[in-house]
């Protein structure tokens, strides 16, 4: 049988990203443009100049997935985009170039949650194996998910106040790192040690939900205060030690939440799952703490945003043949 | 030539196909929605009506702003997407003078295309019939409808207002206006046939690079760009990984 070929589209944040997957599960290509040079000018994305950018790289970006892939319109069964959640006017050019696409050549469309597909960029790597429970954790989200089965899904905990990622982003800007802040506090954590003591919010509630606000606040006192008695902080140190709070408080939950569900597979994925301290301590925990569950990581390059992963999730609906009309639209606040 | 022309730059979602004999369907919606969601089946809609499959067309005309920056990015996106996968040629057209060539074909009569820009300002140009073709006089702006008006009044000539959104500046227009009767409704909505019309004649642009005319920076890179007064215009700011 002909093999089924999806061409994924992703603009919901400050990537414009195309991909040719085959059956859900090999990448023929994957081509990601990234906006963080234009929105470091400003600390952070300006959802505007996003959308703007989106227009102007889709279809370059689309020319070189499928000129890399090898792979011509006849040869697609589907064109999957994602529809949200993200920022609107950016999910607004994917949606729209999708929706062009498959009229032009009667391919069916498919709407791809975000979120869904940072879980199934997994799938890329290693076939999951449900039950699964998965913890997503980005600039936008830090949710832990759990699966029973590959379209199935069950928000079991969810950050109260700020992402994981923003939290990194916003005391990035407290020690004047370049934006996104994240990879610069992972480098520095390395260097230094966990001296502070920051508070581990919520680590021993009975539940699965985080909170980094009070972290965050914690941090930027601690800064605020040094620097009105004129001490010097070794700001190594207060990266080692905000990023030790983060990952206690990530990983113990999700231990205990991969205990109770008694899954397969641990699950990691998003932006921050980039970061090397969470991969480590994910990993060593795992290995102590938990039998006969396998531990899923997605390589750094499919860890933000990419196409490659919504093609991977798309392939759930292309098998049910779940498609979307001509009506789909971006949907900024999607939830799983 | 087959074209399929399309204009969301602003309330009205415009789209029609044309020939060379003309138009053959038209579909025009004066109604607040939202363009993502209704503007794709609208040309699948036409398309059916006209019996056309999508390898039938030979050219898309898009109008590509200024005007809503969302309804401008919908109809461009979708435009040079469907020229790009379908490998045919694109054209884009002012959504200014779309509107300017719903103006009465009278030599010398100025045609003054107006869309609202908020707190006090619009989007507008100057355009002008010369022997029965629509030409550009003054480019496409984005500018104080008072210091517009100011700079109507010094014109010769008869000034014909084009557009919904002239209501709202009225007040402004008025006494410009005294001697310039307005034009009917039935010239104050954008047609993509008039589209269609203006693109026909004009060369084709290179797909990829096309962007929409926004006619303004967005805040944040404004206030950029005066902090960094040094700083030579150019790409560079998206980077492949």
């Amino acid at each position: 049988m002909k093999k089924k070929l999806i061409l994924a589209i992703e603009t919901s944040c400050d990537e414009t990203s195309a991909a040719i997957i085959e059956e859900g599960k090999i990448i023929l290509s994957n081509i990601v443009a990234s906006q963080i040079k234009s929105h470091q000018r400003f600390g952070g994305v300006v959802p505007e100049v996003a959308s703007r950018h989106h227009v102007e790289q889709i279809t370059l970006i689309i020319e070189e997935a499928l000129l890399e892939a090898d792979v011509t319109y006849n040869e697609l069964s589907a064109v999957a985009v994602t529809e949200g959640p993200g920022l609107v006017g950016a999910l607004l050019v994917g949606v729209n170039a999708a929706k062009a696409i498959a009229f032009a050549h009667d391919l069916p469309l498919i709407a791809v949650n975000h979120i869904k597909g940072h879980i199934f960029a997994n799938q890329l790597v290693k076939p999951l194996n449900f039950p699964i429970m998965s913890l997503v954790v980005s600039g936008g989200h830090t949710e832990l998910i759990y699966m029973e089965s590959e379209d199935s899904y069950e928000i079991i905990g969810e950050t109260r106040d700020d992402a994981v990622g923003e939290a990194f982003d916003k005391i990035g800007r407290v020690l004047g790192v370049p934006y996104p802040g994240g990879r610069h506090i992972d480098q520095m954590a390395h260097e230094g040690k966990d001296t502070y003591d920051f508070p581990r919010a919520m680590i021993r509630d009975d539940n699965f939900d985080f909170s980094f606000s009070g972290l965050k606040s914690s941090f930027i006192n601690t800064v605020h205060n040094a620097k009105q008695k004129n001490e010097k902080l070794d700001h190594n140190d207060l990266a080692a030690s905000f990023q030790a709070a983060v990952i206690d408080v990530l990983v113990s939950k999700t231990i205990r939440a991969a205990k109770l569900k008694s899954v397969n597979q641990l699950v990691l994925s998003g932006g921050v799952a980039a970061n090397k301290g969470l991969r480590t301590a994910l990993k060593k925990a795992v290995a102590e703490e938990l039998n006969d569950v396998e531990l899923l990581i997605p390589p750094l390059e499919l860890c933000g945003d990419n196409a490659a992963m919504i093609g991977a999730a798309a392939y759930i609906n292309l098998k049910n043949k779940d498609y979307a009309d001509y009506t789909l639209n971006g949907r900024p606040g999607l939830t799983v | 030539m087959k074209i399929l022309a399309i204009d969301t730059s602003n309330q009205i979602m415009t789209v029609a196909l044309t020939d060379d004999e003309g138009v053959v369907v038209e579909h025009t919606v004066n109604i607040k929605r939202n363009h993502s969601i209704q503007l794709m089946p609208a040309i699948e809609g036409i398309m059916k009506e006209a019996q056309w499959s999508p390898k039938d067309l030979t050219r898309i005309v898009v109008a590509k702003g200024p005007g809503s920056y969302t309804g401008v990015r919908i109809g461009v996106t979708v435009a040079k997407t469907l020229a790009f996968s379908l490998d045919i040629e694109l054209v884009g057209v002012s959504s200014l003078k779309v509107l300017a060539a719903n103006g009465s074909q009278i030599d010398g009569s100025y045609c003054v295309p107006i869309f609202d820009a908020r707190r006090g300002n619009i989007y507008t140009g100057l355009y002008q019939y010369q022997n029965g073709e629509l030409m550009q006089v003054e480019k496409d702006t984005h500018i104080a409808s008072l210091k517009w008006a100011a700079y109507l009044e010094n014109l010769e000539g008869p000034i014909q207002l084009l557009g919904p959104d002239r209501l709202k500046h009225m007040e402004v227009f008025k006494d410009m206006m005294k001697n310039d009767s307005d034009l009917p409704a039935s010239q104050q909505y954008v047609r993509a046939s008039v589209l269609a019309e203006l693109g026909k004649a004009m060369a084709p642009v290179n797909k990829h690079l096309f962007e929409p005319e926004y006619l303004k920076l967005t805040e944040a890179e404004q206030n950029w760009i005066e902090e960094h007064p040094d700083f030579i215009k150019g790409g560079g700011w998206v980077e492949k990984l």
